[in-house]
């Protein structure tokens, strides 16, 4: 039981600290010399780095909105966990966890396709992804899993 | 004292400085969009009266190139517009020289109009003085502030979230409350026995939680009854 309980807090743990680096690390689209996210765009020529503010357009400020949502709603998920932990009656399933946590991989979800159809108009074609990008894509089904685990979950002892 | 000390300071600085320093003022950057005007002004302060011979001249340089070219000057009381440069047709003098106002009004800007332009004055015998600078920028349309729109998006959200606990907790509250008035004011007319069901009934309208407990109370009331 206990192993259970571990295993279920830290896959969410893991889910919260993917959509943390994903949103922090400037690594949505990489170049040879440049990195572009969705805070700045930061180029190094012959190893001076200069950083400048992102586009202030619509569509990224949506972007950067998603992220943080998510990673607001996952993080108050862990907090309710706990707290429903100690508070749920025996038997009862951990409604309000799970519909945070899927809450919380829909808007990562929301956010990275937004992401990739808007692209083209941030970032020139011969920029490939970087591994931020990848893993919003990863901490999706993460934390989609960890909400339907508390939903189906019963609580014992 | 040291206010007195500072005053005093400053008039000698200026008392010394009579012959020496024009100092010209102009905006820091000024924002257009593409096709309006926009109006550059230029006014210096000069401890000299204004003199009939005072010149302004207007200097532009742009962005990424090294050298500046000139594009307006003012002198002997007749405004020298530059009719050959990327000004030609779009330049207007609409500065007062005697009030000290050296302005220019540039029409129609475009994209190629972005970079700095110098406004240079100079009233004789106060000619000494550093020419002060004003970046040009054109916008195709209003820039967004940004995380305006990130903030309102996140501000949304979590207004909902509270919006929808705040309503579930009072509809809890008042179902409560609807539970304890409708209990007082039927104790008097069925009596006990009855009283234990209507309860009941009431509360699994209320929460599912408290059907528990109202499930094992109507148990423990049947078994009361039994021994009787």
């Amino acid at each position: 039981m206990l192993l259970l309980l571990m295993g279920i807090v830290v896959l969410h743990v893991a889910g919260l600290v993917l959509l943390f680096v994903s949103t922090i690390v400037s690594a949505w689209a990489v170049n040879p010399n440049s990195s572009s996210d969705l805070w700045t765009n930061c180029t190094t020529l012959n190893g001076v780095s200069k950083c400048d503010p992102a586009d202030t357009g619509v569509w990224i400020q949506a972007v950067q909105a998603l992220m943080i949502l998510s990673i607001i709603f996952s993080f108050l998920s862990l907090l309710l966990f706990f707290c429903q932990l100690f508070t749920l009656q025996k038997g009862g399933r951990f409604f309000l966890t799970g519909a945070f946590q899927i809450f919380a991989s829909l808007f990562v979800m929301c956010g990275a396709i937004i992401y990739t159809v808007m692209n083209p108009e941030w970032v020139p074609a011969k920029e490939s992804y970087g591994f931020s990008y990848i893993l919003a894509w990863v901490a999706f089904p993460l934390a989609f899993i960890s909400g339907l685990i508390y939903v189906i979950l019963r609580k014992r002892e | 004292m040291l206010s007195v000390l500072a005053l005093t300071s400053i008039v000698l600085l200026g008392i010394a400085s009579q012959t020496t320093a024009i100092v010209v003022y102009t905006s820091w950057e000024r924002h257009a969009l593409v096709g309006t005007d926009v109006r550059l002004s230029c006014s210096f302060f000069s401890w000299q009266w204004t003199s009939p011979d005072v010149t302004f001249s207007w200097h532009y340089r742009p962005d990424g190139a090294k050298d500046s070219i000139a594009i307006f000057h003012y002198a002997g009381g007749a405004p020298y517009v530059d009719n050959k440069g990327p000004f030609r047709d779009r330049l207007e003098f609409v500065g007062n020289p005697s009030r000290r106002d050296g302005s220019i009004l540039i029409k129609n800007v475009d994209f190629a109009d972005n970079g700095t332009f110098t406004c240079d004055a100079k009233n004789p015998p106060d000619i000494a003085g550093r020419p002060s600078h004003v970046r040009l920028l054109v916008f195709e349309k209003v820039p967004v502030q940004a995380g305006v729109i990130t903030g309102a998006i996140i501000g949304v959200v979590l207004g909902l979230l509270i919006l929808i606990v705040a309503i579930y907790y009072l509809m809890r509250f008042l179902v409560a409350r609807r539970v304890f008035s409708l209990s007082m004011s039927k104790h008097g007319k069925k009596g006990k026995g009855k009283e234990g069901s209507q309860q009941k009934q009431v509360l699994a309208v209320a929460d599912p939680v408290k059907l528990k407990a109202a499930a094992s109370e109507k148990k423990k009331q049947e078994s009361r009854r039994e021994k009787k």
